[in-house]
């Protein structure tokens, strides 16, 4: 392929428009919230860009933090769930036949196309206090109730429904379920390239598949594991709808607090302050990923 | 009578409709070099890969120092294999590599320390310990997985195409060194190639694998001389292979006529029915080459088979030379002479008329 730099003017007319793009709807738009982040609230809707640092100073109030947090928690653990559930999958995956593989691929993908809202309300419904869940238990337990009451041991009381929603319980199955073919596709991409006879020399040598796995499969896979790790925690720590439609009143995450900034409170300048606290981290994550990645590769 | 280690008795292994492995029995003794040969597609790496345990036979058994394999999985299986891409552990450094089974063994640590050391000096690889696998070469690598497999004292030692990613010169070298490792530790090693010449230079016997099945099982000397068919005859070596009819069949003599060649004599009796269809193959090196009228008398056992033709190929190849010889029948013969002055290449060159000769000893009637 020839290198960009030999023919400029065709590089710049391709690469203008999408450069145009990024900055008018991106960059620009980023540019003016970060600037709100150091301004404060003159009237309604009205904000002056003072330079101020109150607004990041009110973002490291226990209050905040503590969300902050929790956001980091829940995150952390529907990313160590995603990895539990995600890793036996991809193995799967990159060991099937060849002609399977792709199909296999399609049914991780098929959900991730479907939208969100549409996934999160066909969830609420499952589990739902009249869903599919909680209707199957039901009939479950009033056939049982009606053994007993046949077998003369009486009737149960009446069913009362468990509650699967609107908690910490369904906000983490909610992340878990949303960001899982985040998980599985590096973790395959990584498992496919690697070297089957790796694995074979690994049993040659009198290790059993556990020992296979974490001694040689998972070492191996790191880089991939790393990149499922961060590709799932970033977009799970910045969660909105799911802990907004399934989560209980505990269960807010930090993207709630901010949306609640930018509507109800109409505090902007905080919730600017907010946003950028999370890029902020997001971006460290990130940067030290891609260092990481960088020293492997000069290895 | 030399101890059987490895029984194979009636191994199918069907992948769908195809017969990898097509009914094959064969007893490897203990301690000797045994090669599988064939060319790409024979079966030959099925047949290693179920001893390892990576495969499974669909019919038949395989039974290793007198254990039934069928219900042994690959790590519990007393045998090691060197893979044909090494699969050296990129992310360990050599001496790690090369304990990686003592250390799932549960070896004491000291007890692995010697080993380790032991396995490395015994392939010259002494002092690299530390090394990482990407700072080696592939000979290196090789290395490092013949330590990794040496050095679990496995009662059978399988090599996937050892020596076929080496260049020549490394590759001469190594298939040395591999026959001094195995008389030196006296594992059984069996060996899988397409490549003869590596097959000859280390086997004690040799298995020849065609389609599935074992064309021949035979002694290095045995393959290249007494070719069991013209699959075997045409794969060892090259080899002028003439279609001919028996004519005469006697305990000490037998002609056979050769409608592209003329008639063969041949100074011992040949299994096989009169009249019957068969045929004659004649190794290049066994013939001789000589200017017109200069053949050894017919009265000679050397002279006893004639041909004339007209050279129309050359290929100098330093210590011998192959000449293309055509036939009056049309019919190219391959001759090859050894130089033996620095000067006697320049006799015989394109399109000169020669006579051929060669001793009833020297062709091999093939039945099939």
């Amino acid at each position: 392929m020839q290198d960009w730099k030999l023919s400029r003017r065709f590089f710049a007319a391709v690469a203008s428009a999408p450069i145009a793009w990024l900055f008018l709807f991106f960059v620009l738009p980023m540019a003016i919230v970060w600037g709100y982040s150091f301004g404060r609230n003159v009237g309604l809707t009205e904000i002056e860009i003072s330079g101020t640092f109150a607004n990041y100073g009110k973002a490291l109030e226990p209050l905040y933090l503590e969300i902050m947090l929790k956001s980091v928690v829940v995150a952390a653990i529907t990313t160590a769930i995603c990895f539990v559930v995600g890793f036996p999958v991809a193995m799967a995956i990159a060991f099937a036949r060849d002609k399977w593989k792709p199909w296999l691929l399609l049914l991780i993908m098929l959900p991730f196309w479907t939208n969100l809202l549409i996934r999160t309300y066909a969830l609420l419904f499952v589990l739902g206090g009249r869903g599919l869940v909680n209707s199957g238990i039901e009939h479950l337990y009033n056939g049982t109730s009606l053994v007993s009451q046949l077998l003369g041991f009486g009737a149960f009381d009446p069913y009362q429904p468990v509650q699967l929603l609107y908690n910490n319980f369904a906000l983490i199955l909610g992340l878990v379920y949303v960001h899982l073919p985040f998980m599985v596709l590096p973790l395959y991409a990584a498992l496919d390239r690697l070297d089957k006879s790796l694995i074979e020399a690994s049993l040659d040598l009198g290790a059993g598949h556990w020992k296979t796995i974490t001694r040689i499969v998972i070492p191996m896979a790191m880089p991939g594991i790393l990149s499922g790790l961060l590709i799932t925690f970033v977009p799970a720590l910045g969660a909105y709808l799911t802990p907004d439609l399934m989560g209980g009143t505990d269960s807010q995450m930090i993207a709630n607090v901010i949306e609640r900034q930018f509507k109800r409170a109409n505090d902007w300048p905080f919730g600017a302050a907010l946003s950028f606290l999370l890029l902020y981290a997001t971006f460290i994550l990130i940067a030290l990923q891609a260092l990481r990645s960088r020293k492997e590769a000069r290895q | 009578m030399p101890e059987p280690i490895i029984e194979i008795r009636n191994v199918i292994k069907r992948f769908g409709n195809l017969a990898a492995v097509d009914n094959v029995s064969l007893t490897i003794h203990k301690g000797e070099f045994f090669v599988l040969l064939g060319p790409s597609g024979c079966g030959k790496t099925t047949l290693l890969r179920m001893l390892a345990g990576f495969e499974l036979p669909t019919e038949g058994q395989i039974l290793i120092d007198g254990q039934n394999m069928s219900m042994v999985p690959p790590n519990k299986r007393p045998v090691n294999m060197v893979f044909q891409s090494y699969a050296v552990f990129p992310h360990m450094s050599v001496a790690d590599n090369v304990g990686y089974g003592l250390r799932i063994a549960r070896t004491p640590k000291s007890e692995i320390g010697d080993r380790v050391q032991e396995a490395l000096s015994l392939v010259q690889l002494g002092g690299l310990g530390e090394r990482m696998p990407d700072q080696l070469s592939g000979g290196q690598r090789q290395r490092v997985a013949l330590a990794r497999s040496l050095v679990m004292k496995p009662k059978v030692l399988l090599l996937d195409e050892p020596l076929s990613a080496l260049d020549a010169k490394l590759r001469a070298q190594m298939q040395f060194e591999l026959a001094e490792i195995q008389s030196k530790v006296g594992i059984t090693f069996i060996t899988v190639t397409h490549d003869q010449d590596e097959a000859l230079s280390l086997a004690d016997r040799i298995a020849v694998m065609n389609k599935g099945q074992i064309a021949q099982l035979a002694t290095c000397s045995d393959i290249y001389e007494y070719p069991a068919n013209r699959f075997v005859a045409d794969f060892i070596g090259s080899v002028n292979i003439f279609e001919g009819r028996m004519v005469i069949d006697e305990p000490e003599r037998a002609e056979i006529h050769c409608p592209e060649l003329g008639r063969v004599y041949l100074n011992h009796g040949v299994t096989g029915p009169h009249g019957s269809n068969l045929w004659v193959a004649i190794r290049p090196e066994k013939i001789t080459l000589c200017k017109p009228g200069q053949a050894a008398p017919k009265d000679s056992p050397e002279g006893t088979n004639h041909a004339d033709g007209v050279i129309r190929g050359m290929s100098y190849l330093g210590d011998i030379t192959i000449y293309e010889v055509e036939l009056p029948s049309g019919r190219r013969i391959r001759v090859s002479r050894t130089n033996l002055s620095r000067f006697d290449q320049d006799d015989f060159t394109w399109d000169d008329p020669v006579s051929l000769h060669w001793h009833p000893t020297s062709p091999v009637t093939l039945l099939s």
